[in-house]
Order: C-alpha cells, then sequence, then structure tokens
C-alpha cells in the first residue's frame, strides 16, 4: 500500500498543510515544513517555486517569489522532500508544481528524480486530463501517483476521465478562483464532493479558499476525507520575516486551531469529554 | 495534428477551473465562425466603425532608398491606430453571442487595452483592463485614453509588474469570473482557442494585403515583413500567404543585442517550454523559469510568442530575425522623415529589417511592410532619447 493510501486507511479525515520549497529561505524551508508536521499535518503539501504561479492567488505568488529570489531550484526542493522523508518517514509528500518545471527537466527525469527523494505524489496544476499524457508513463514507472484536479465548473463527463487516470487522492477545488483565504467557502461544496463521490472510492480533498477552523468543519461534514490548508499557513511565514519564534509559534497554533475543525461539532447535549480526538 | 497544436505546439496547458471556459469559447468560436448574422455584423463594424479596409501604400521616397517596389501595409490608420481592433472587435462581438456581460483585457503598452476598450464601448460591454504597474507609469497617456474610453484599468504590482504579469491576473480574474466574463486575449498566445481566434480576426490584414498587392501588381510580393511580439499582427499578414511562394519574414525585438539578456527575441534566443497555457518558444532559464525580456518597444517586450509561429520556425516557412532598439529608433526616425508616416516602436523595427534587407530584392522586387500601428504613442519617449544615443 503507498504511503499516501495508508494515511487515508489510518485516518480520517486528514489535515493537508502546503509550503512552498524555499520560502522563506532554503534552509528555513525545512524548518517550517517540520514545524507544520510536528503541529499536526498529515500530509505535506511541497510547490516548486515557479515565476508565473497562475492558478494562485498574491499570498502564494509572493511566496513563490520569495523562494526564487532566495535561488531555490528544482534540486532544492528534492533536497528538501528528503529531509521531510528522513524527519517523518509515514508522512506522505506531494510535489505541487507548474508543468514547465517538469517540462523542462523531462518528466523521466523529474520523476525519476522525484521518487529518488521520496515523494509519493505530483499534483501538475496546468496539465489537465487533455494534456497528461505526456507525463503518465512516467509517474507509473517510478510508483509516484499523480493527484487529480477536479473543479467545481468541471462537467460530469469531465470528472469520469479526469478519475480514470487518478491516484492517491482527488484535489477538490472548492470554488471558482485562484488560491487565498475566503471569508466563508461557497455553498456548492457538500454537492461536488457528493458528486464525485458516487464516481470513485478515492480519497477527496478539498482545498483553496480553506482558511479557517470553521471550513474545515464544512468540508468535513460535506463529507471529505482531507481538507488542504495552503494561503492561511503561507500567510504566517510573510508576516514573521526573521522572527523563527513567533513564526513557528504562529503555525503551531494555526494548525493546531484549524485541526479542531476536523472534529464534528459537539452537540449541546454532549459532554465535552466524549468528544473524540481525530 | 492534434486540435489546438500547431505541429507540436499550442495546447491547453491551464488549471482545471479553466478548462469548461476554453471547451465553452471553442464551441462558441465554432458556432459563430459559421454564423451569417455573426460575420453580417463583424463586416459592419470593420468597414463602417473601424474604417477597413486599410490602404496598401507604395511608398515612393523609400523605395528609391531601398532600391526595390516598397508597400506599406497601413493598419496604422484603423480606427485605434494599430491593428489589435480586429481582434477586439471580433472577440467582442464573439461575447456579446455567448451572452457574456463583461468583458476583460491585459495590456502591455496600452494598445490592446484601448482597442478592448474602444470595443467595448461600441458594443456596449463593460472592460477592466490589467495592466502592469509599471507600464501603467510608461504608458500614462493610454491609462487615461483607456478611461476615457469608459474602461477601468487596473494597475498590476505583482512579479516584474509589465506585460506576463497583466496576463497572469487577468488569467486569475477570468478563472474566478468565467459564468459572465471573456477575457479578451490580445495576441495569438495562450491556451487554445485563443491563437486560432486572435489569428482569423487578425487574418483580414493579409487577405487584403494579397488582393492589394495583386490587383496593384499583377502579382504576389516577393517578401513580407511583419514585427514579432506575441505575433497576432504578423500572423495577420502572413497567413493567407502560407501557401504562396512568398518570403515571410518575422522580426523579433533585439533589445540591446542578442548576445546580451536584455531582449525579447523569444524564436532566436528562447528554448521550447510551456508558458501561459501553451506550448512554444521561452525565454526561460535551465530550471524552467521565464526571464525577464526587453525591448524599446513595450508591445514587443515579452518572454514567448504564439505557438503557430514557433511550427513556421521550425518548418523554416518563416525567417525570424530581430532588430536593436537602436536600430528601431533609427527606422522610427527614418520612415517619420522619410515618407511622413511616425510608426509604432513596434512596427519600426519591421521597417528597420527592411533598411538592412532589402538591397537583396533586386529594382523589380516587391516588398511588403505591415505597419501594425502608428507611432504617437511613442512621440514622447523617443523625445527623451538624445539624438545621440542611438
Amino acid at each position: 500500500m503507498s504511503r499516501i493510501d495508508g494515511l487515508f486507511a489510518r485516518k480520517n479525515p486528514v489535515f493537508i498543510g502546503f509550503t512552498v520549497a524555499g520560502d522563506p529561505g532554503i534552509g528555513a524551508s525545512f524548518r517550517v515544513a517540520k514545524a507544520m508536521i510536528d503541529a499536526g499535518v498529515d500530509l505535506l503539501e511541497i510547490a516548486i517555486p515557479y515565476s508565473d504561479p497562475v492558478a494562485d492567488g498574491p499570498v502564494i505568488e509572493r511566496a513563490h517569489l520569495r523562494a526564487l529570489r532566495a535561488g531555490t531550484t528544482p534540486d532544492d526542493v528534492f533536497a528538501l522532500v528528503r529531509q521531510v522523508r528522513e524527519h517523518a518517514p509515514e508522512v506522505p509528500v506531494v510535489l505541487f508544481t507548474y508543468y514547465n518545471i517538469i517540462h523542462r527537466r523531462g518528466p523521466g527525469r523529474f520523476f525519476a528524480e522525484a521518487a529518488a527523494a521520496g515523494a509519493d505524489g505530483v499534483l501538475i496544476v496546468d496539465l489537465p486530463s487533455e494534456e497528461s499524457g505526456e507525463v503518465a508513463p512516467f509517474a507509473a514507472r517510478h510508483g509516484i501517483d499523480r493527484i487529480a484536479l477536479i473543479a467545481p465548473t468541471t462537467s460530469p463527463e469531465r470528472q469520469h476521465a479526469i478519475l480514470r487516470e487518478a491516484s492517491g487522492f482527488v484535489y477538490l477545488i472548492s470554488l471558482e478562483g485562484v488560491t487565498g483565504e475566503r471569508d466563508r467557502l461557497p455553498p456548492g461544496i457538500a454537492g461536488l464532493v457528493g458528486a464525485v463521490r458516487e464516481k470513485t472510492d478515492l480519497a477527496l480533498a478539498v482545498g483553496f479558499g480553506v482558511s479557517r477552523p470553521e471550513h474545515v468543519r464544512t468540508v468535513v461534514e460535506a463529507g471529505a476525507n482531507g481538507v488542504i490548508v495552503g494561503s492561511a499557513l503561507v500567510r504566517i511565514i510573510e508576516e514573521h520575516p526573521g522572527d523563527w519564534p513567533g513564526m513557528h509559534e504562529a503555525l503551531r497554533t494555526a494548525i493546531v486551531a484549524l485541526r479542531r475543525g476536523l472534529i464534528p461539532d459537539p452537540e449541546p447535549d454532549i459532554p465535552r469529554r466524549e468528544r473524540v480526538e481525530g | 495534428m492534434k486540435a489546438g497544436r500547431y505541429g507540436v505546439y499550442g495546447g491547453q496547458y491551464v488549471p482545471e477551473t479553466l478548462m469548461s471556459a476554453l471547451i465553452e469559447l471553442e464551441e462558441t468560436y465554432g458556432r459563430v465562425h459559421e454564423d451569417p448574422e455573426f460575420s453580417r455584423r463583424l463586416d459592419w463594424y470593420l468597414h463602417e466603425y473601424a474604417g477597413r479596409e486599410t490602404p496598401l501604400t507604395y511608398c515612393e521616397n523609400l523605395s528609391r532608398d531601398l532600391g526595390c517596389r516598397v508597400y506599406l501595409k497601413r493598419e496604422d490608420l484603423l480606427h485605434g491606430g494599430a491593428h489589435k481592433l480586429n481582434n477586439t472587435l471580433g472577440q467582442a462581438l464573439m461575447a456579446k453571442f455567448m451572452g457574456k456581460r463583461r468583458l476583460i483585457a491585459e495590456t502591455g503598452a496600452g494598445q490592446h487595452g484601448v482597442a478592448t476598450a474602444i470595443a467595448g464601448a461600441a458594443l456596449d460591454l463593460p472592460v477592466e483592463v490589467y495592466m502592469g504597474e509599471v507600464d501603467t507609469r510608461r504608458q500614462a497617456l493610454n491609462v487615461f485614453r483607456m478611461e476615457l474610453l469608459g474602461a477601468r484599468v487596473i494597475p498590476v504590482a505583482s512579479g516584474s509588474r509589465t506585460l506576463k504579469d497583466a496576463i497572469n491576473a487577468a488569467m486569475r480574474d477570468w478563472v474566478a469570473n468565467l459564468r459572465d466574463t471573456h477575457y479578451l486575449l490580445g495576441s495569438c498566445v495562450g491556451p487554445h482557442p485563443f491563437p486560432r481566434i486572435v489569428r482569423d480576426f487578425q487574418s483580414v490584414i493579409g487577405e487584403e494585403a494579397r488582393r492589394q498587392v495583386l490587383e496593384r501588381e499583377g502579382r504576389l510580393p516577393d517578401t513580407v515583413v511583419a514585427c514579432v511580439g506575441g505575433g497576432s499582427n504578423a500572423i495577420g499578414i502572413f497567413y493567407p500567404f502560407v501557401s504562396d511562394d512568398v518570403a515571410l519574414v518575422g522580426v523579433e525585438a533585439g533589445g540591446e543585442g542578442l548576445d546580451t539578456p536584455h531582449h525579447g527575441a523569444s524564436l532566436s534566443r528562447g528554448s521550447v517550454g510551456v508558458f501561459q497555457g501553451a506550448l512554444s518558444y521561452l525565454l526561460q532559464d535551465g530550471d524552467g523559469q521565464a526571464l525577464e525580456t526587453h525591448s524599446i518597444a513595450a508591445g514587443l517586450d515579452h518572454p514567448s510568442v504564439g505557438p503557430e509561429h514557433a511550427m513556421l520556425k521550425d518548418s523554416g516557412r518563416v525567417r525570424y530575425e530581430a532588430v536593436t532598439d537602436a536600430e528601431a529608433l533609427k527606422a522610427f526616425r527614418y520612415l517619420s522623415r522619410t515618407e511622413g508616416i511616425i510608426p509604432a516602436l513596434e512596427s519600426a523595427h519591421a521597417v528597420a529589417y527592411a533598411l538592412r534587407a532589402a538591397g537583396d530584392l533586386g529594382e523589380d522586387g516587391i516588398l511588403v511592410i505591415n505597419l501594425s500601428g502608428r507611432g504617437d504613442k511613442d512621440v514622447a519617449d523617443v523625445a527623451k532619447i538624445p539624438r545621440g544615443a542611438a
């Protein structure tokens, strides 16, 4: 069983944290990843910094540019994956990338290096199923899950086509837009989770806009098996330049608070001690 | 060839959220392309509103200097002052047919933003234009023009704060507002079907030029020259000549020279990569990060180029050359003085190439230069450059 399948078999729902490799610096990036895992991130999504991240909102775009200014290269990202693998052998790592990074390196080399570093999955944000034949054989050869994306605008026919190639888990995009914190999530999440659930047995994780404990609860109540939080954590890194203790504490506090959303809302008449940690 | 591909180039490298909009756009385009009512209305706008057809001007002084017969295709005389309106009228009308209620666009120098603002005003659609913060300062006059035409200009403060970041910002807006918004992309770049749509709407340039030169000379020209940034004016004039025995030359921004890092010559010096939705030639580093580019002409200051040009380069059907800032500036002054026509700095690159190469044609040779825009927008900037500097 792959590390990703093992996680979802063991835990439900799971908390997925996102960070951009090399943000705020190449060395500091591992400390951030370690802090996230130690605070309760079950699966880590590591973005490879890219000059033109069009699917991302301003917070994550600035993180990409900070990482590039720090000189982060794909080699540094693979080194980070290796460090995470050593620190937390059981925590799955998914590389989140724009396709040109893979195209430039060559898909054969990219997937070989990702597998050698210990990555479990790759999510290519700008490679829809129409174009994914370019990477499919390489991902399969190296045992890397290709994490598929489904958006609220994805037609049922496309959902089927996307799910045919998916493995690991399916990333459901909660809203029509780019990544970034929102005050509230759109009402259609339960419908999207339900519609995709009918078509696959894969775990479903919801991301984009999920930034508060109540959002996490909404997503879990919609029937998802995982939530993905990005911008809310990346913003903490941005807000604590040069202040590692402050950043560490803020990350820990935020993740602990967000994780509370994984637990079902207690009924008023149920005593607190009967709640089950998830 | 796969749908949406030009040889191996093109494709749809976009986030899943955008796919439904691209599929809708492709379907609508297929439909309006066949719809006589759409053609009738677009023809009306092109002829009665925009001023088509544009002249193919025989330039006596230029011909004497260059030693061959030189014609300019006068897109500078199109309403708005550049070829951009051919595409914005077509796409804005298409947006109307799709029931969209809002147009968004990106702009570098401001020409495409102005052309979108004009089309939006004429077709009664609100327009918002993304423009890099750096460009809003460099092209303050065009910001004013867009606002005067009723558009809202949104400065983009991310990345290098220029054209590529304006495109990124417009794509982000589109992802969030697909249902009521049409993204009116200004060049033959981006994901399928944009390169095809823009080429088709711009092909009117080449169709007219081909007919006009046949009427005038009784034969096809020897060479057609156009500048290439994203490549829309070039593909527009080249496309109707592709199957003819006519040499086609695309002229890229050589900036401070191709041996420096300061240029915008993605075909001459780039490598194959995926950028803003398409596989094409790209100025990128070893890891696949887009490089910052430079050109004196803001409209050519872009790290990538339309995928059809990438195919035409590989097949050898079009030859791509580069002209430096200094050569373009010299041609800008030369054409103004010699013919009384102030070219856009972008179009001055095509003129500069002609100055360099026309001698090879001989006195019976026929050369057509696409004068894609007029240079009024550049006059203030050129005035600041000391004469001796270029």
